[in-house]
């Protein structure tokens, strides 16, 4: 594939930083630019996941036309992609953007502010909350309760526990070996030691989801830079080659109606994403997966083909995704330790990774990364190498 | 678990059969008329064969618990909580399940296999779903 991630960066991110989300975007835009040696006068164009959209407190603050208008841009190709495979959609457009000669230099970003938004309205990610009528494919949800996307993710993994015998501990694996990664990330939110006593004592959302399977509305932006293969060899960092992207969905636009629970979008995509490329999940060095509940991880895990359907609850407790593991997964703690920034942390994280830039959590000699983003029908993969 | 705030569904011509049935008790669910294949959530074309003619039809309203959660956070002021949430997956109609709430037992009590009948809470226009146990019944 012809397209390159050249730059990426994060804002310093925070709980309730009261910071306007064009100050967190300004900020990433320049790290982001810094690390990949361009100027915002090289940035020919702009898109994001969703646009700006109010479905829920701080959920998109801004869209392309005021970043656009913010940072001065001239661009010869913009879009927001509300509706694709996950949040990773904006990176696949801008990956076809460059290859079709519509841009050279794609800037991709994410903003939120749901911490601010969420203490200043007291109201949580609620799809909907306060309309008089929703419609679409959370019609079948929040009216019968099912309100949050901890719900939807919390049947999906008590069908899981049922099938397969994992238990909380499992679950309490995956978030405490993020935190482990978080406290080797100064940019995480969370810093704090994370017991697997904590994590069982913790308040249940939504069963067998508890506090500390849920991952963490913060405010803040990351930048993603996405360069057409010729223009990518004139920046600063090596360029990291998209090997292949995974954007395949063989269900409904759903969260219970798929026929078996036990899997998501996820495995769709990730078949879609092997078949792609020659290379193989024994190749990966370090893994990006999204975690906006922990029960995602595990299913990432098997979609992805790093263990077998039902085994991620041993592959997890055999250590090999945390610090030290083989497979180390979310190495910047993740969005349970780090921070929600909808996958572009993640993304950012992989970048990290594969640049040499990720400090004392630095893989080494990490060339290989997956990066997947997305939970129930939402789904879509990237393979990133650096040559 | 009443709301003021919680978001009741957009009626359209597909989908008012399925929120107003409650008003006679029954679950409506869309059918389609040259396959007979049932298709949920409902739309005018069925997926599978391509013919216009879906229609809803009354299913017999019971169902087996597929999964389920107990939701314990009040995501809204005044949610009452817990309460348990189940994917049901409805009888007479294959590879349908109706996700409700459940009512007439403790949130604990739920369980994958579990019988249930539906029963319905009127709600604006709408009639909402409920599950609720089959006495005596497992699968």
């Amino acid at each position: 594939m012809k397209a390159a991630i050249t730059g990426t960066g994060m804002s310093d991110i925070g709980r309730n930083t009261g910071r306007p989300a064009m100050l967190h975007l300004a900020d990433a835009a320049d790290r982001a630019l810094a690390r990949a040696g361009l100027t915002l006068a090289d940035i020919d164009g702009i898109c994001t996941y969703p646009g700006k959209a109010d479905n829920s407190p701080g959920m998109s603050p801004l869209g392309t036309g005021e970043v656009r208008n913010a940072l001065g841009l001239q661009t010869c190709w913009h879009a927001a992609v509300p509706d694709g495979p996950a949040q990773m959609a904006p990176i696949m457009v801008a990956a076809m953007a460059v290859m079709t000669g519509q841009a050279r230099h794609v800037l991709c970003f994410r903003a939120l502010t749901e911490s601010s938004s969420q203490s200043a309205g007291r109201r949580a990610s609620i799809p909907g909350a306060g309309r008089a009528e929703i419609g679409g494919w959370l019609s079948w949800l929040v009216p019968v309760g099912a309100m949050s996307a901890a719900n939807w993710a919390g049947w999906m993994a008590t069908r899981y526990f049922h099938e397969f015998g994992m238990t909380r501990e499992h679950l309490g694996m995956v978030a405490l070996g993020e935190r482990q990664f978080a406290q080797m990330n100064p940019a995480a939110v969370m810093q704090k030691p994370l017991t697997m006593d904590d994590y069982l004592a913790a308040r249940m959302i939504s069963t067998p989801l508890g506090l500390f399977d849920c991952d963490i509305p913060i405010d803040g932006a990351a930048v993603v830079i996405v360069s057409a293969a010729d223009a990518a060899q004139d920046c600063r960092m090596p360029p990291l080659r998209i090997e292949a992207l995974g954007s395949a969905l063989r269900s409904q636009e759903t969260w219970d109606q798929r026929a078996d629970l036990t899997t998501m979008g996820a495995h769709d995509a990730a078949i879609d994403l092997w078949s792609r490329t020659a290379f193989k999940p024994g190749d990966v060095d370090v893994l990006g997966l999204y975690d906006g509940f922990s029960i995602f991880v595990p299913l990432w895990l098997e979609a992805l083909g790093f263990c077998g359907h039902g085994e991620a609850k041993d592959f997890i407790a055999e250590g090999q995704i945390g610090p030290g593991g083989r497979f180390p997964v979310n190495t910047g703690g993740g969005q349970m330790s780090g921070g929600r920034l909808h996958g572009f942390g993640l993304l950012h994280e992989t970048c990290l990774q594969l640049w040499g830039d990720a400090g004392a959590r630095q893989v080494a000699g990490a060339k290989t990364g997956v990066c997947a983003m997305g939970g129930g029908f939402i789904a879509g993969a990237m393979l990133l190498h650096r040559d | 678990m009443e709301s003021h705030v919680r978001p009741l569904p957009e009626l359209t011509p597909e989908n008012t059969a399925f929120w107003t049935g409650g008003a006679q008790s029954k679950l409506m669910i869309a059918f389609c008329g040259a396959c007979d294949k049932a298709i949920h959530p409902p739309q005018v074309i069925c997926p599978a064969c391509q013919s216009r003619d879906v229609s809803p039809r009354a299913v017999a309203g019971s169902g087996t618990v597929y999964s389920y959660t107990v939701n314990h956070q009040p995501w809204l002021p005044d949610m009452a909580v817990p309460f348990a949430i189940a994917v049901v997956d409805v009888d007479d109609a294959p590879g349908v399940r109706v996700t409700a709430p459940v009512t007439g037992c403790a949130p604990e009590a739920v369980m994958i296999g579990q019988r249930m009948h539906i029963a319905f809470e009127p709600s604006g226009e709408v009639w909402l779903p409920l599950w609720t146990p089959l006495e005596g019944a497992a699968a």
